[in-house]
């Protein structure tokens, strides 16, 4: 009865564990930094998890060893003829082994810091981050103004290229963590932190903001999707395009909505006359796989479900509900639709 | 004996922390606004009710002015959408710049909320555009909510701080120039 159950919470556990190897897990690198980071976790996991055996070890036979002593002769003999001197070499010996795995837990931390700050730089992609209540400015950077592009909520890395993070706050502190591609850092607002990545594994992670920053702090998540260096090239291309003019009646008049409405007052599609720069970068908002910093899927139910009343999906948020007819709210969904 | 006298004590402490634990609630934040109004009265007022100098003729009282004025939370979301909607462009800090200044106590529209929310929504002459339908109404309100605390016609508890361009000093977490950790790679070939 008694194996079944340790069997029963063995399994559980294993299941528990299985969970893990998620797109945002610490304990899944994608990529250096979270490897070296995972290395250390593995050391203290084994120093400590050696050390808390220990520990138990002992505790258990000084209590078996005081059972003995209550069943043989009276405690005060035995304190009188305890063995002093063996107590104290185990005393020593233990305070050494406290100290040694110290040591080696220090020791281990720093290299790790040491290799986090030489990481590779060589060629890097350079990428500034803004945090927003509650969303990403994600821009990609480049010497030549033609070659730069403004997008939200989603960052693309090729593999095997490092990527430089410039990381920046418009208004609280937040915080930027991808925990399959590295560690936390925050975004202060009036300085600039920084950040390298050198993703390795291909794959779609999920980041999330790690530093309280206001009523909507948990719904302020990104995609990274890392890719062959072919894919993100071909991605960049189509980013660097304005966005693709209305090919449909519905799509004219949505633009229409767009531009002569509150839209464009704080958003800019890039090749309309929408030129707002308070809220997201809109251009290829249907390339992309989340709304709203991760809020709702990308879609016409998504977009119906945000345009008709973002407040009651991110109350306090500071995208307003804009009163609009059924019909302006379909056409400006097709329009937002088109713009791949 | 002293039991009656202890009870009373007991419930006027706990009355006193109901009263106390009431008072956390400074006001109520109101993330949909107001349904928009219905009928000619939508906006205000037309620019032809207005007298020479901001006379006492004015646009009607507003049942929504109420919400708005001296709201900490709506005047705080206003301060935040002078600067998003660019009214720095023209008023800059509020001083005035090309457009004229909103803190002193001149108003040439009228310095009621309401006449200050009919100047942003219908425009004014030489200068000021209309925004209406460009920014939606409860942020006009809260944009002229703020505009009102600039020239301190709001109550202190509910009024925001100085702007930090209006401070003589950078804001402490601004003093230290950016440290240069990684040289960010300016000149990498793409």
């Amino acid at each position: 009865m008694r194996r079944a159950a340790a069997w029963l919470a063995m399994g559980m556990a294993g299941l528990a564990l299985a969970a893990c190897s998620g797109a945002q897990d610490s304990l899944n690198p994608a990529g250096d930094q979270a490897a070296h980071t995972q290395d250390v976790w593995r050391l203290m996991l084994i120093v400590c998890g050696a050390m808390y055996v220990l520990v138990m070890a002992f505790l258990g036979w000084a209590l078996w060893r005081a059972r003995r002593a209550l069943d043989g002769p009276p405690l005060e003999d035995a304190v009188k003829s305890s063995a002093d001197a063996p107590m104290r070499n185990a005393l020593v010996g233990w305070t050494a082994l406290i100290i040694l795995g110290l040591g080696v837990l220090a020791v281990g931390s720093f290299l790790v810091d040491r290799s986090l700050a030489r990481a590779d730089t060589k060629d890097a992609l350079h990428i500034k981050i803004t945090g927003n209540q509650w969303w990403w400015q994600v821009e990609y950077q480049d010497p030549d103004p033609s070659r730069q592009f403004t997008t939200a909520n989603e960052l693309h890395l090729p593999a095997n290229r490092p990527a430089i993070l410039e990381l920046a706050a418009q208004d609280v502190i937040h915080s930027f963590w991808i925990p399959n591609l590295a560690g936390k850092e925050d975004l202060i607002p009036g300085r600039t932190n920084w950040l390298t990545l050198n993703p390795r594994r291909i794959g779609v992670y999920r980041g999330q903001c790690a530093e309280f920053c206001g009523l909507q702090h948990a719904q302020m998540a990104l995609d990274a999707t890392v890719e062959d260096p072919q894919a993100f090239e071909a991605w960049r291309q189509a980013q660097l395009k304005p966005a693709p003019p209305p090919s449909n009646d519905a799509q004219v008049r949505g633009q229409g909505v767009f531009i002569n409405g509150a839209c464009g007052s704080c958003h800019e599609i890039a090749g309309s006359d929408a030129h707002g720069r308070t809220g997201p970068d809109l251009t290829h908002l249907a390339s992309r796989r989340k709304l709203a910093a991760g809020a709702l899927p990308v879609g016409r139910d998504g977009l119906i479900a945000w345009l008709h009343d973002p407040q009651a999906i991110k109350p306090g948020n500071h995208m307003p509900l804009v009163h609009m007819s059924d019909q302006d709210l379909n056409d400006l969904v097709a329009y937002l639709q088109s713009l791949s | 004996m002293s039991s009656p006298c202890r009870r009373l004590e007991r419930l006027a402490a706990a009355a006193l922390a109901a009263a106390l634990l009431a008072g956390c609630q400074r006001e109520t934040r109101d993330f949909h606004g107001p349904p928009p109004p219905s009928g000619p009265q939508a906006s205000g007022v037309s620019p032809s009710d207005l007298a020479a100098g901001g006379g006492p003729i004015g646009p009607p009282h507003d049942p929504r002015a109420a919400i708005y004025e001296d709201n900490a939370f709506h005047i705080g979301e206003g301060k935040r959408y002078y600067d998003w909607y660019n009214c720095y462009g023209c008023h800059a800090a509020g001083g005035g710049d090309i457009g004229p200044p909103l803190m002193d106590d001149q108003w040439i529209y009228g310095g009621s909320i309401e006449q200050i929310h009919a100047s942003i929504v219908e425009g004014r002459p030489n200068g000021m555009p209309s925004f209406r339908n460009k920014i939606p109404d409860d942020q006009v309100w809260e944009i002229a909510a703020y505009i009102r605390s600039m020239g301190g016609n709001v109550a202190k508890d509910a009024a925001p701080s100085r702007g930090d361009e209006l401070q003589s000093s950078l804001a402490k977490t601004q003093v230290k120039p950016t440290p240069a950790k990684p040289a960010a790679p300016t000149d990498q070939p793409r």
